[in-house]
């Protein structure tokens, strides 16, 4: 494969595409919608007309609003509809030629689509994910030919400093820096790692970039495995995400077939091979020690570090880990320049952030906006708020990692540095939005019952740390705690999150000191009454221990 | 072979690159808290008790992983470690069936001693009292799970030490516990040469002698120096 | 300063500690001088417990009905509460029962599972007390004021510990000799 040969395979792509094309989502959200229904419906309605030489009915990805599925997009008119049902396909296809039809036109200018601004998404309705053929038609595997054949390894490390890249799994450590460790280490066998290891309740960002744009991936690990001098790249999942491994498994299988992947890519020297890890669904397992244990057939164990896995990683060797979003940027910044990156977004946070919507939010679904929007264009402008008029009462990020962000303070802009002060993190992009029936100490018990499953068990202080906070918010959410025991959960916390091993500990107790922060009334409006406490309830007492 | 010099505690001390914090410390002569420590063993940090402030470092890094540096300004002792290794201690007693009373360790357990040394004198989170079981299928020894506190000495002490690997952890959190083999009875696995490793790397009475009864699993330190040195000094029988 | 108003406390324990607290021998002579008894299964003949106690040595844990209703009688009317002994401290072997589940499953295996004749539950309401569904250590019950581990606490624990309490202080529970479980 050369440049004018991927040229030509575009120009082809380009040539073999019908006048019309009608996009439906295939993504989880809109498949459990009725997705498959419309499908039928619309191949059903070209077969009837005949119009089979106009008119082409090919999955996409996810589209974002996941809310409104199962959605379908028109090219070339790029009209959306949403809330699409199968009675309607006819009616879709017959827009076609100039035909009506009741399916809701989803309205671009609503802040849902205007205050985004996609750059992982790019991609995002306009190409099938099971055909590389669209990927390049749209550009890709350009980025990889620019890097191997106009750039210098350091040269593409530079560009990821200039961008402010910073790690998307939620760490948020600059990207380019490590990146430029892992090179900078000996040469000999080094790795690349894609960690898709996502766990978090409520977040699915990176199932949906490999389910709708498995590619990219693979070019950006490409690109990194260059910048770095890695000829071995693994993809960590689980085996919860069956499709995103399928479209994954297809892609690679594309790739070497068109050379994108394997020796020789592109004529240079370079050499890069990608492998799947798939794992059981541990969540520690999204913590890269742990990752990389599991990698070589070990107990997924994290381990102190340093060393760091830049310079003793994968089997011992340097090795580069970046989350799926990261790894997503990657393209477009070579295409467009670090700078052009690092012109999006703050001073503290370039570039985008994919978040996914959830909870009480009236236009759930995967967004991506520039950093620095605020949290209340995003619920309020983008999101439409709570369902039926509702109040927000807080915004959850970062998952079982992460804080919530109380109302009045909506107008936080998304940024590592603002959310961090909060209590809050970034995290990898899970976003749950809360109104005002929720019981704030139940979210608490929620996620400790989440981390207390989770642990490894390596060390004490998150093994059974973890299990005491979930018995503790436990009795006080039952209405048997007493100010002693709100204490004591308060000074747990902090032993928790300073004690433990590896970033689940050390994150697991932030739910509870977020809510303790800024919603401490909840809990204290939840402790035995000082009649209950007066020593008179031998009877009840002795029915009912408290454990 | 280059050489470090740090301060511990306020004393400085010098020793070669590459050692690590808790070592310091013993050529310093200052005592750090352990658990899941045994000199002669690799190191996971997994107790936590040797946790360290470092002077620059706004985390607390366990001494037993964490390699000196030149000029590093180590504390051992604060309020704040304190609390957190008492607290340590009570998760500890809390999360297993710790009766020091009826146990074969009891005045020879680190536990114990441990505990001494954080100033517990009892434990502010309730305890669990877990269903666990003993297994005393192996002819001369038993292993009480009730005792264990998951610091794999055991594990390792038999894989690096005795090359047998008879030992690893099953399961995860809170229901954690040491295997034998492929989860089968000591008993039954024949890598096991029964050279009783790991009953003297083991800190407390969960693993032990079968014909200790209470106080009486006394700790072989010749044994442990010997277990320590034995890759050193390439020597495997005593 | 008048004498210290002094009790001690048999709950699910094996009266071990109180063993051993006779086991100061001639001190309790000199503790004489300084307290009087006014509640104790060793040194009284008072059925009910005074108001108005300086000192109580708390020993065993709260394993049933009657034990959980004198506990809190006690801390009511006690200025100062020694969780005195292991069982006290951790529930110790009395709290080994917890493994085995609630109080029903215990009981079962005692009446009902290993008994040769004449199984049956104990059941005198009144005279028998109830069990508690789990065996609790005393400061999960009550607040407490001092930690005497061991099992049982040798004499001159019991000593180091009382000792200072009669002049007034407060004892320094730390070191091998005052804390050591077991």
């Amino acid at each position: 494969m050369d440049i004018n040969e991927l040229h030509a395979m575009a120009e082809q792509e380009q040539l073999r595409r019908k006048p019309h094309r009608i996009r439906y989502c295939t993504s989880a959200g809109c498949v459990s919608a009725g997705a498959i229904a419309v499908k039928d419906g619309l191949k059903a309605a070209v077969k009837d007309g005949k119009l089979d030489n106009e008119i082409e009915i090919s999955s996409v990805g996810c589209m974002g609003l996941c809310a409104r599925g199962p959605l379908v997009k028109v090219e070339p008119s790029e009209i959306f509809y949403e809330n699409v049902t199968a009675e309607q396909a006819a009616s879709v296809v017959s827009t076609c030629h100039g035909g009506a039809t009741d399916a809701k036109v989803s309205d671009l200018e609503h802040p849902f689509w205007k205050l985004q601004q996609p750059i992982v998404l790019e991609n995002r309705g306009r190409i099938n994910p099971e055909r590389i053929e669209e990927y390049v038609q749209v550009g890709g595997y350009q980025s990889l030919h620019k890097a191997l054949t106009d750039m210098t390894p350091a040269e593409v490390v530079e560009e990821m400093k200039k961008s402010g890249l910073r790690g998307r799994g939620g760490g948020g450590y600059p990207t380019g820096l490590k990146w430029e460790t892992v090179a900078k280490m000996p040469p000999g066998q080094k790795y690349v790692i894609c960690n898709a290891d996502e766990g978090d309740p409520g977040a699915f960002m990176d199932r949906s970039i490999l389910e709708s744009d498995p590619h990219r991936v693979l070019e950006g690990m490409a690109i990194a495995g260059y910048a770095v001098g890695a000829t071995h790249g693994f993809v960590y999942t689980r085996a919860e995400y069956p499709l995103a491994i399928k479209h994954l498994q297809k892609a690679i299988k594309q790739a070497k077939k068109f050379e994108f992947l394997g020796s020789q890519i592109f004529g240079s020297g370079f050499d890069f091979k990608v492998d799947i890890r798939i794992g059981a669904g541990a969540f520690v397992c999204g913590e890269e020690t742990a990752l990389m244990h599991s990698i070589q057939g070990a107990r997924g164990n994290p381990r102190p570090r340093p060393p760091y896995p830049a310079a003793s990683g994968l089997w011992d060797c340097p090795t580069l880990i970046n989350n799926v979003e990261s790894f997503a940027n990657v393209a477009p910044i070579v295409r467009n320049g670090g700078d052009w990156y690092a012109s999006i977004g703050t001073e503290d946070s370039k570039g985008t952030k994919v978040f996914a919507l959830t909870g009480k939010i009236t236009n759930t679904g995967l967004i991506e906006v520039p950093m620095g929007t605020t949290l209340r264009q995003i619920v309020e402008e983008m999101g439409d708020g709570v369902p039926d008029g509702g109040v927000v009462k807080a915004v959850q990020t970062g998952g079982p990692s992460g804080g919530c962000v109380p109302a009045d303070l909506l107008d936080t802009p998304v940024e590592y540095k603002s959310l961090l002060k909060l209590g809050a993190i970034m995290g990898s992009g899970g976003m749950i939005v809360m109104d005002e029936g929720t019981k704030m100490v139940e979210i608490a018990r929620f996620y400790m019952e989440f981390c207390r499953e989770e642990t490894c068990g390596k060390c004490v202080p998150c093994r059974t740390g973890t299990v005491q906070l979930y018995e503790l918010l436990d009795k006080i959410s039952k209405g048997q705690g007493t100010a002693k025991d709100v204490e004591q959960l308060e000074k747990l916390s902090y032993m928790v999150k300073e004690m433990s091993l590896c970033g689940l500990g050390q994150t697991a107790p932030n739910p509870i000191l977020s809510t303790l922060d800024y919603f401490k009334q909840e809990y204290l409006d939840l402790l035995q009454s000082p009649a209950d406490l007066n020593g008179n309830k031998i009877e009840a007492t002795a029915n009912a221990p408290s454990a | 072979m280059s050489v470090v010099t740090l301060k511990i505690d306020g004393v400085d001390v010098a020793i070669a690159a590459g050692s690590s914090v808790m070592q310091a410390a013993q050529e310093a002569s200052v005592e750090i808290p352990r658990l899941c420590y045994l000199e002669g063993l690799s190191t996971v940090g997994s107790c936590r008790l040797c946790v360290v402030e470092i002077a620059g470092i706004n985390k607390l890094l366990p001494a037993c992983t964490t390699e000196v540096r030149e000029g590093m300004d180590v504390t051992t002792q604060s309020p704040k470690l304190q609390d957190y290794r008492r607290m340590v201690l009570e998760l500890l007693f809390g999360e297993g069936n710790h009766v020091c009373a009826i146990c074969v360790a009891n005045g020879n357990c680190e536990l114990q001693d441990m505990a001494i040394a954080v100033g517990m004198d009892h434990s502010r989170f309730p305890y669990r009292f877990p269903d666990r079981k003993a297994d005393l299928s192996h002819t001369q020894f038993g292993i009480d799970h009730n005792r264990c506190i998951l610091c794999t000495r055991c594990v390792r002490v038999c894989d690096e030490i005795e090359g047998a690997h008879v030992w690893d952890v099953s399961q995860r959190g809170e229901f954690c516990h040491i295997t034998s083999g492929l989860d089968q009875p000591w008993g039954d696995v024949d890598a096991c040469t029964a050279c009783g490793k790991c009953v003297d790397a083991c800190p407390t009475g969960a693993i032990f002698r079968k014909n200790d009864t209470t106080g009486e699993k006394v700790g072989d330190r010749e044994k442990l120096e010997f277990l320590v040195k034995a890759r050193e000094n390439r020597e495997w029988v005593r | 300063m008048g004498k210290v108003k002094f009790a001690t406390v048999w709950l699910a324990g094996c009266a071990g500690c109180h063993m051993s607290f006779l086991d100061m021998d001639e001190w309790l002579i000199e503790l004489a001088q300084h307290v009087d008894v006014v509640y104790s299964p060793v040194g009284s003949d008072l059925k009910h417990y005074p108001d108005g106690v300086d000192v109580c040595l708390v020993e065993g844990a709260i394993a049933n009905v009657d034990n959980l209703e004198l506990i809190q009688e006690v801390r009511q009317k006690t200025k100062i509460l020694i969780s005195f002994g292991d069982c006290a401290v951790t529930a110790n072997v009395p709290g080994m029962r917890n493994m085995l589940g609630g109080a029903e499953s215990v009981l079962t295996r005692g009446y009902l599972e290993l008994a040769d004749a004449g199984k049956q539950f104990p059941n005198e309401p009144g005279i028998v007390p109830e069990l508690l569904d789990q065996v609790q250590s005393v400061h999960n019950v009550v607040p407490v004021d001092i930690f005497m581990p061991g099992c049982p606490p040798p004499a001159d624990r019991i000593k180091a510990t009382l000792a200072p309490l009669l002049k007034g202080e407060m004892p320094v529970m730390e070191g091998r000799e005052m804390i050591k479980f077991g």
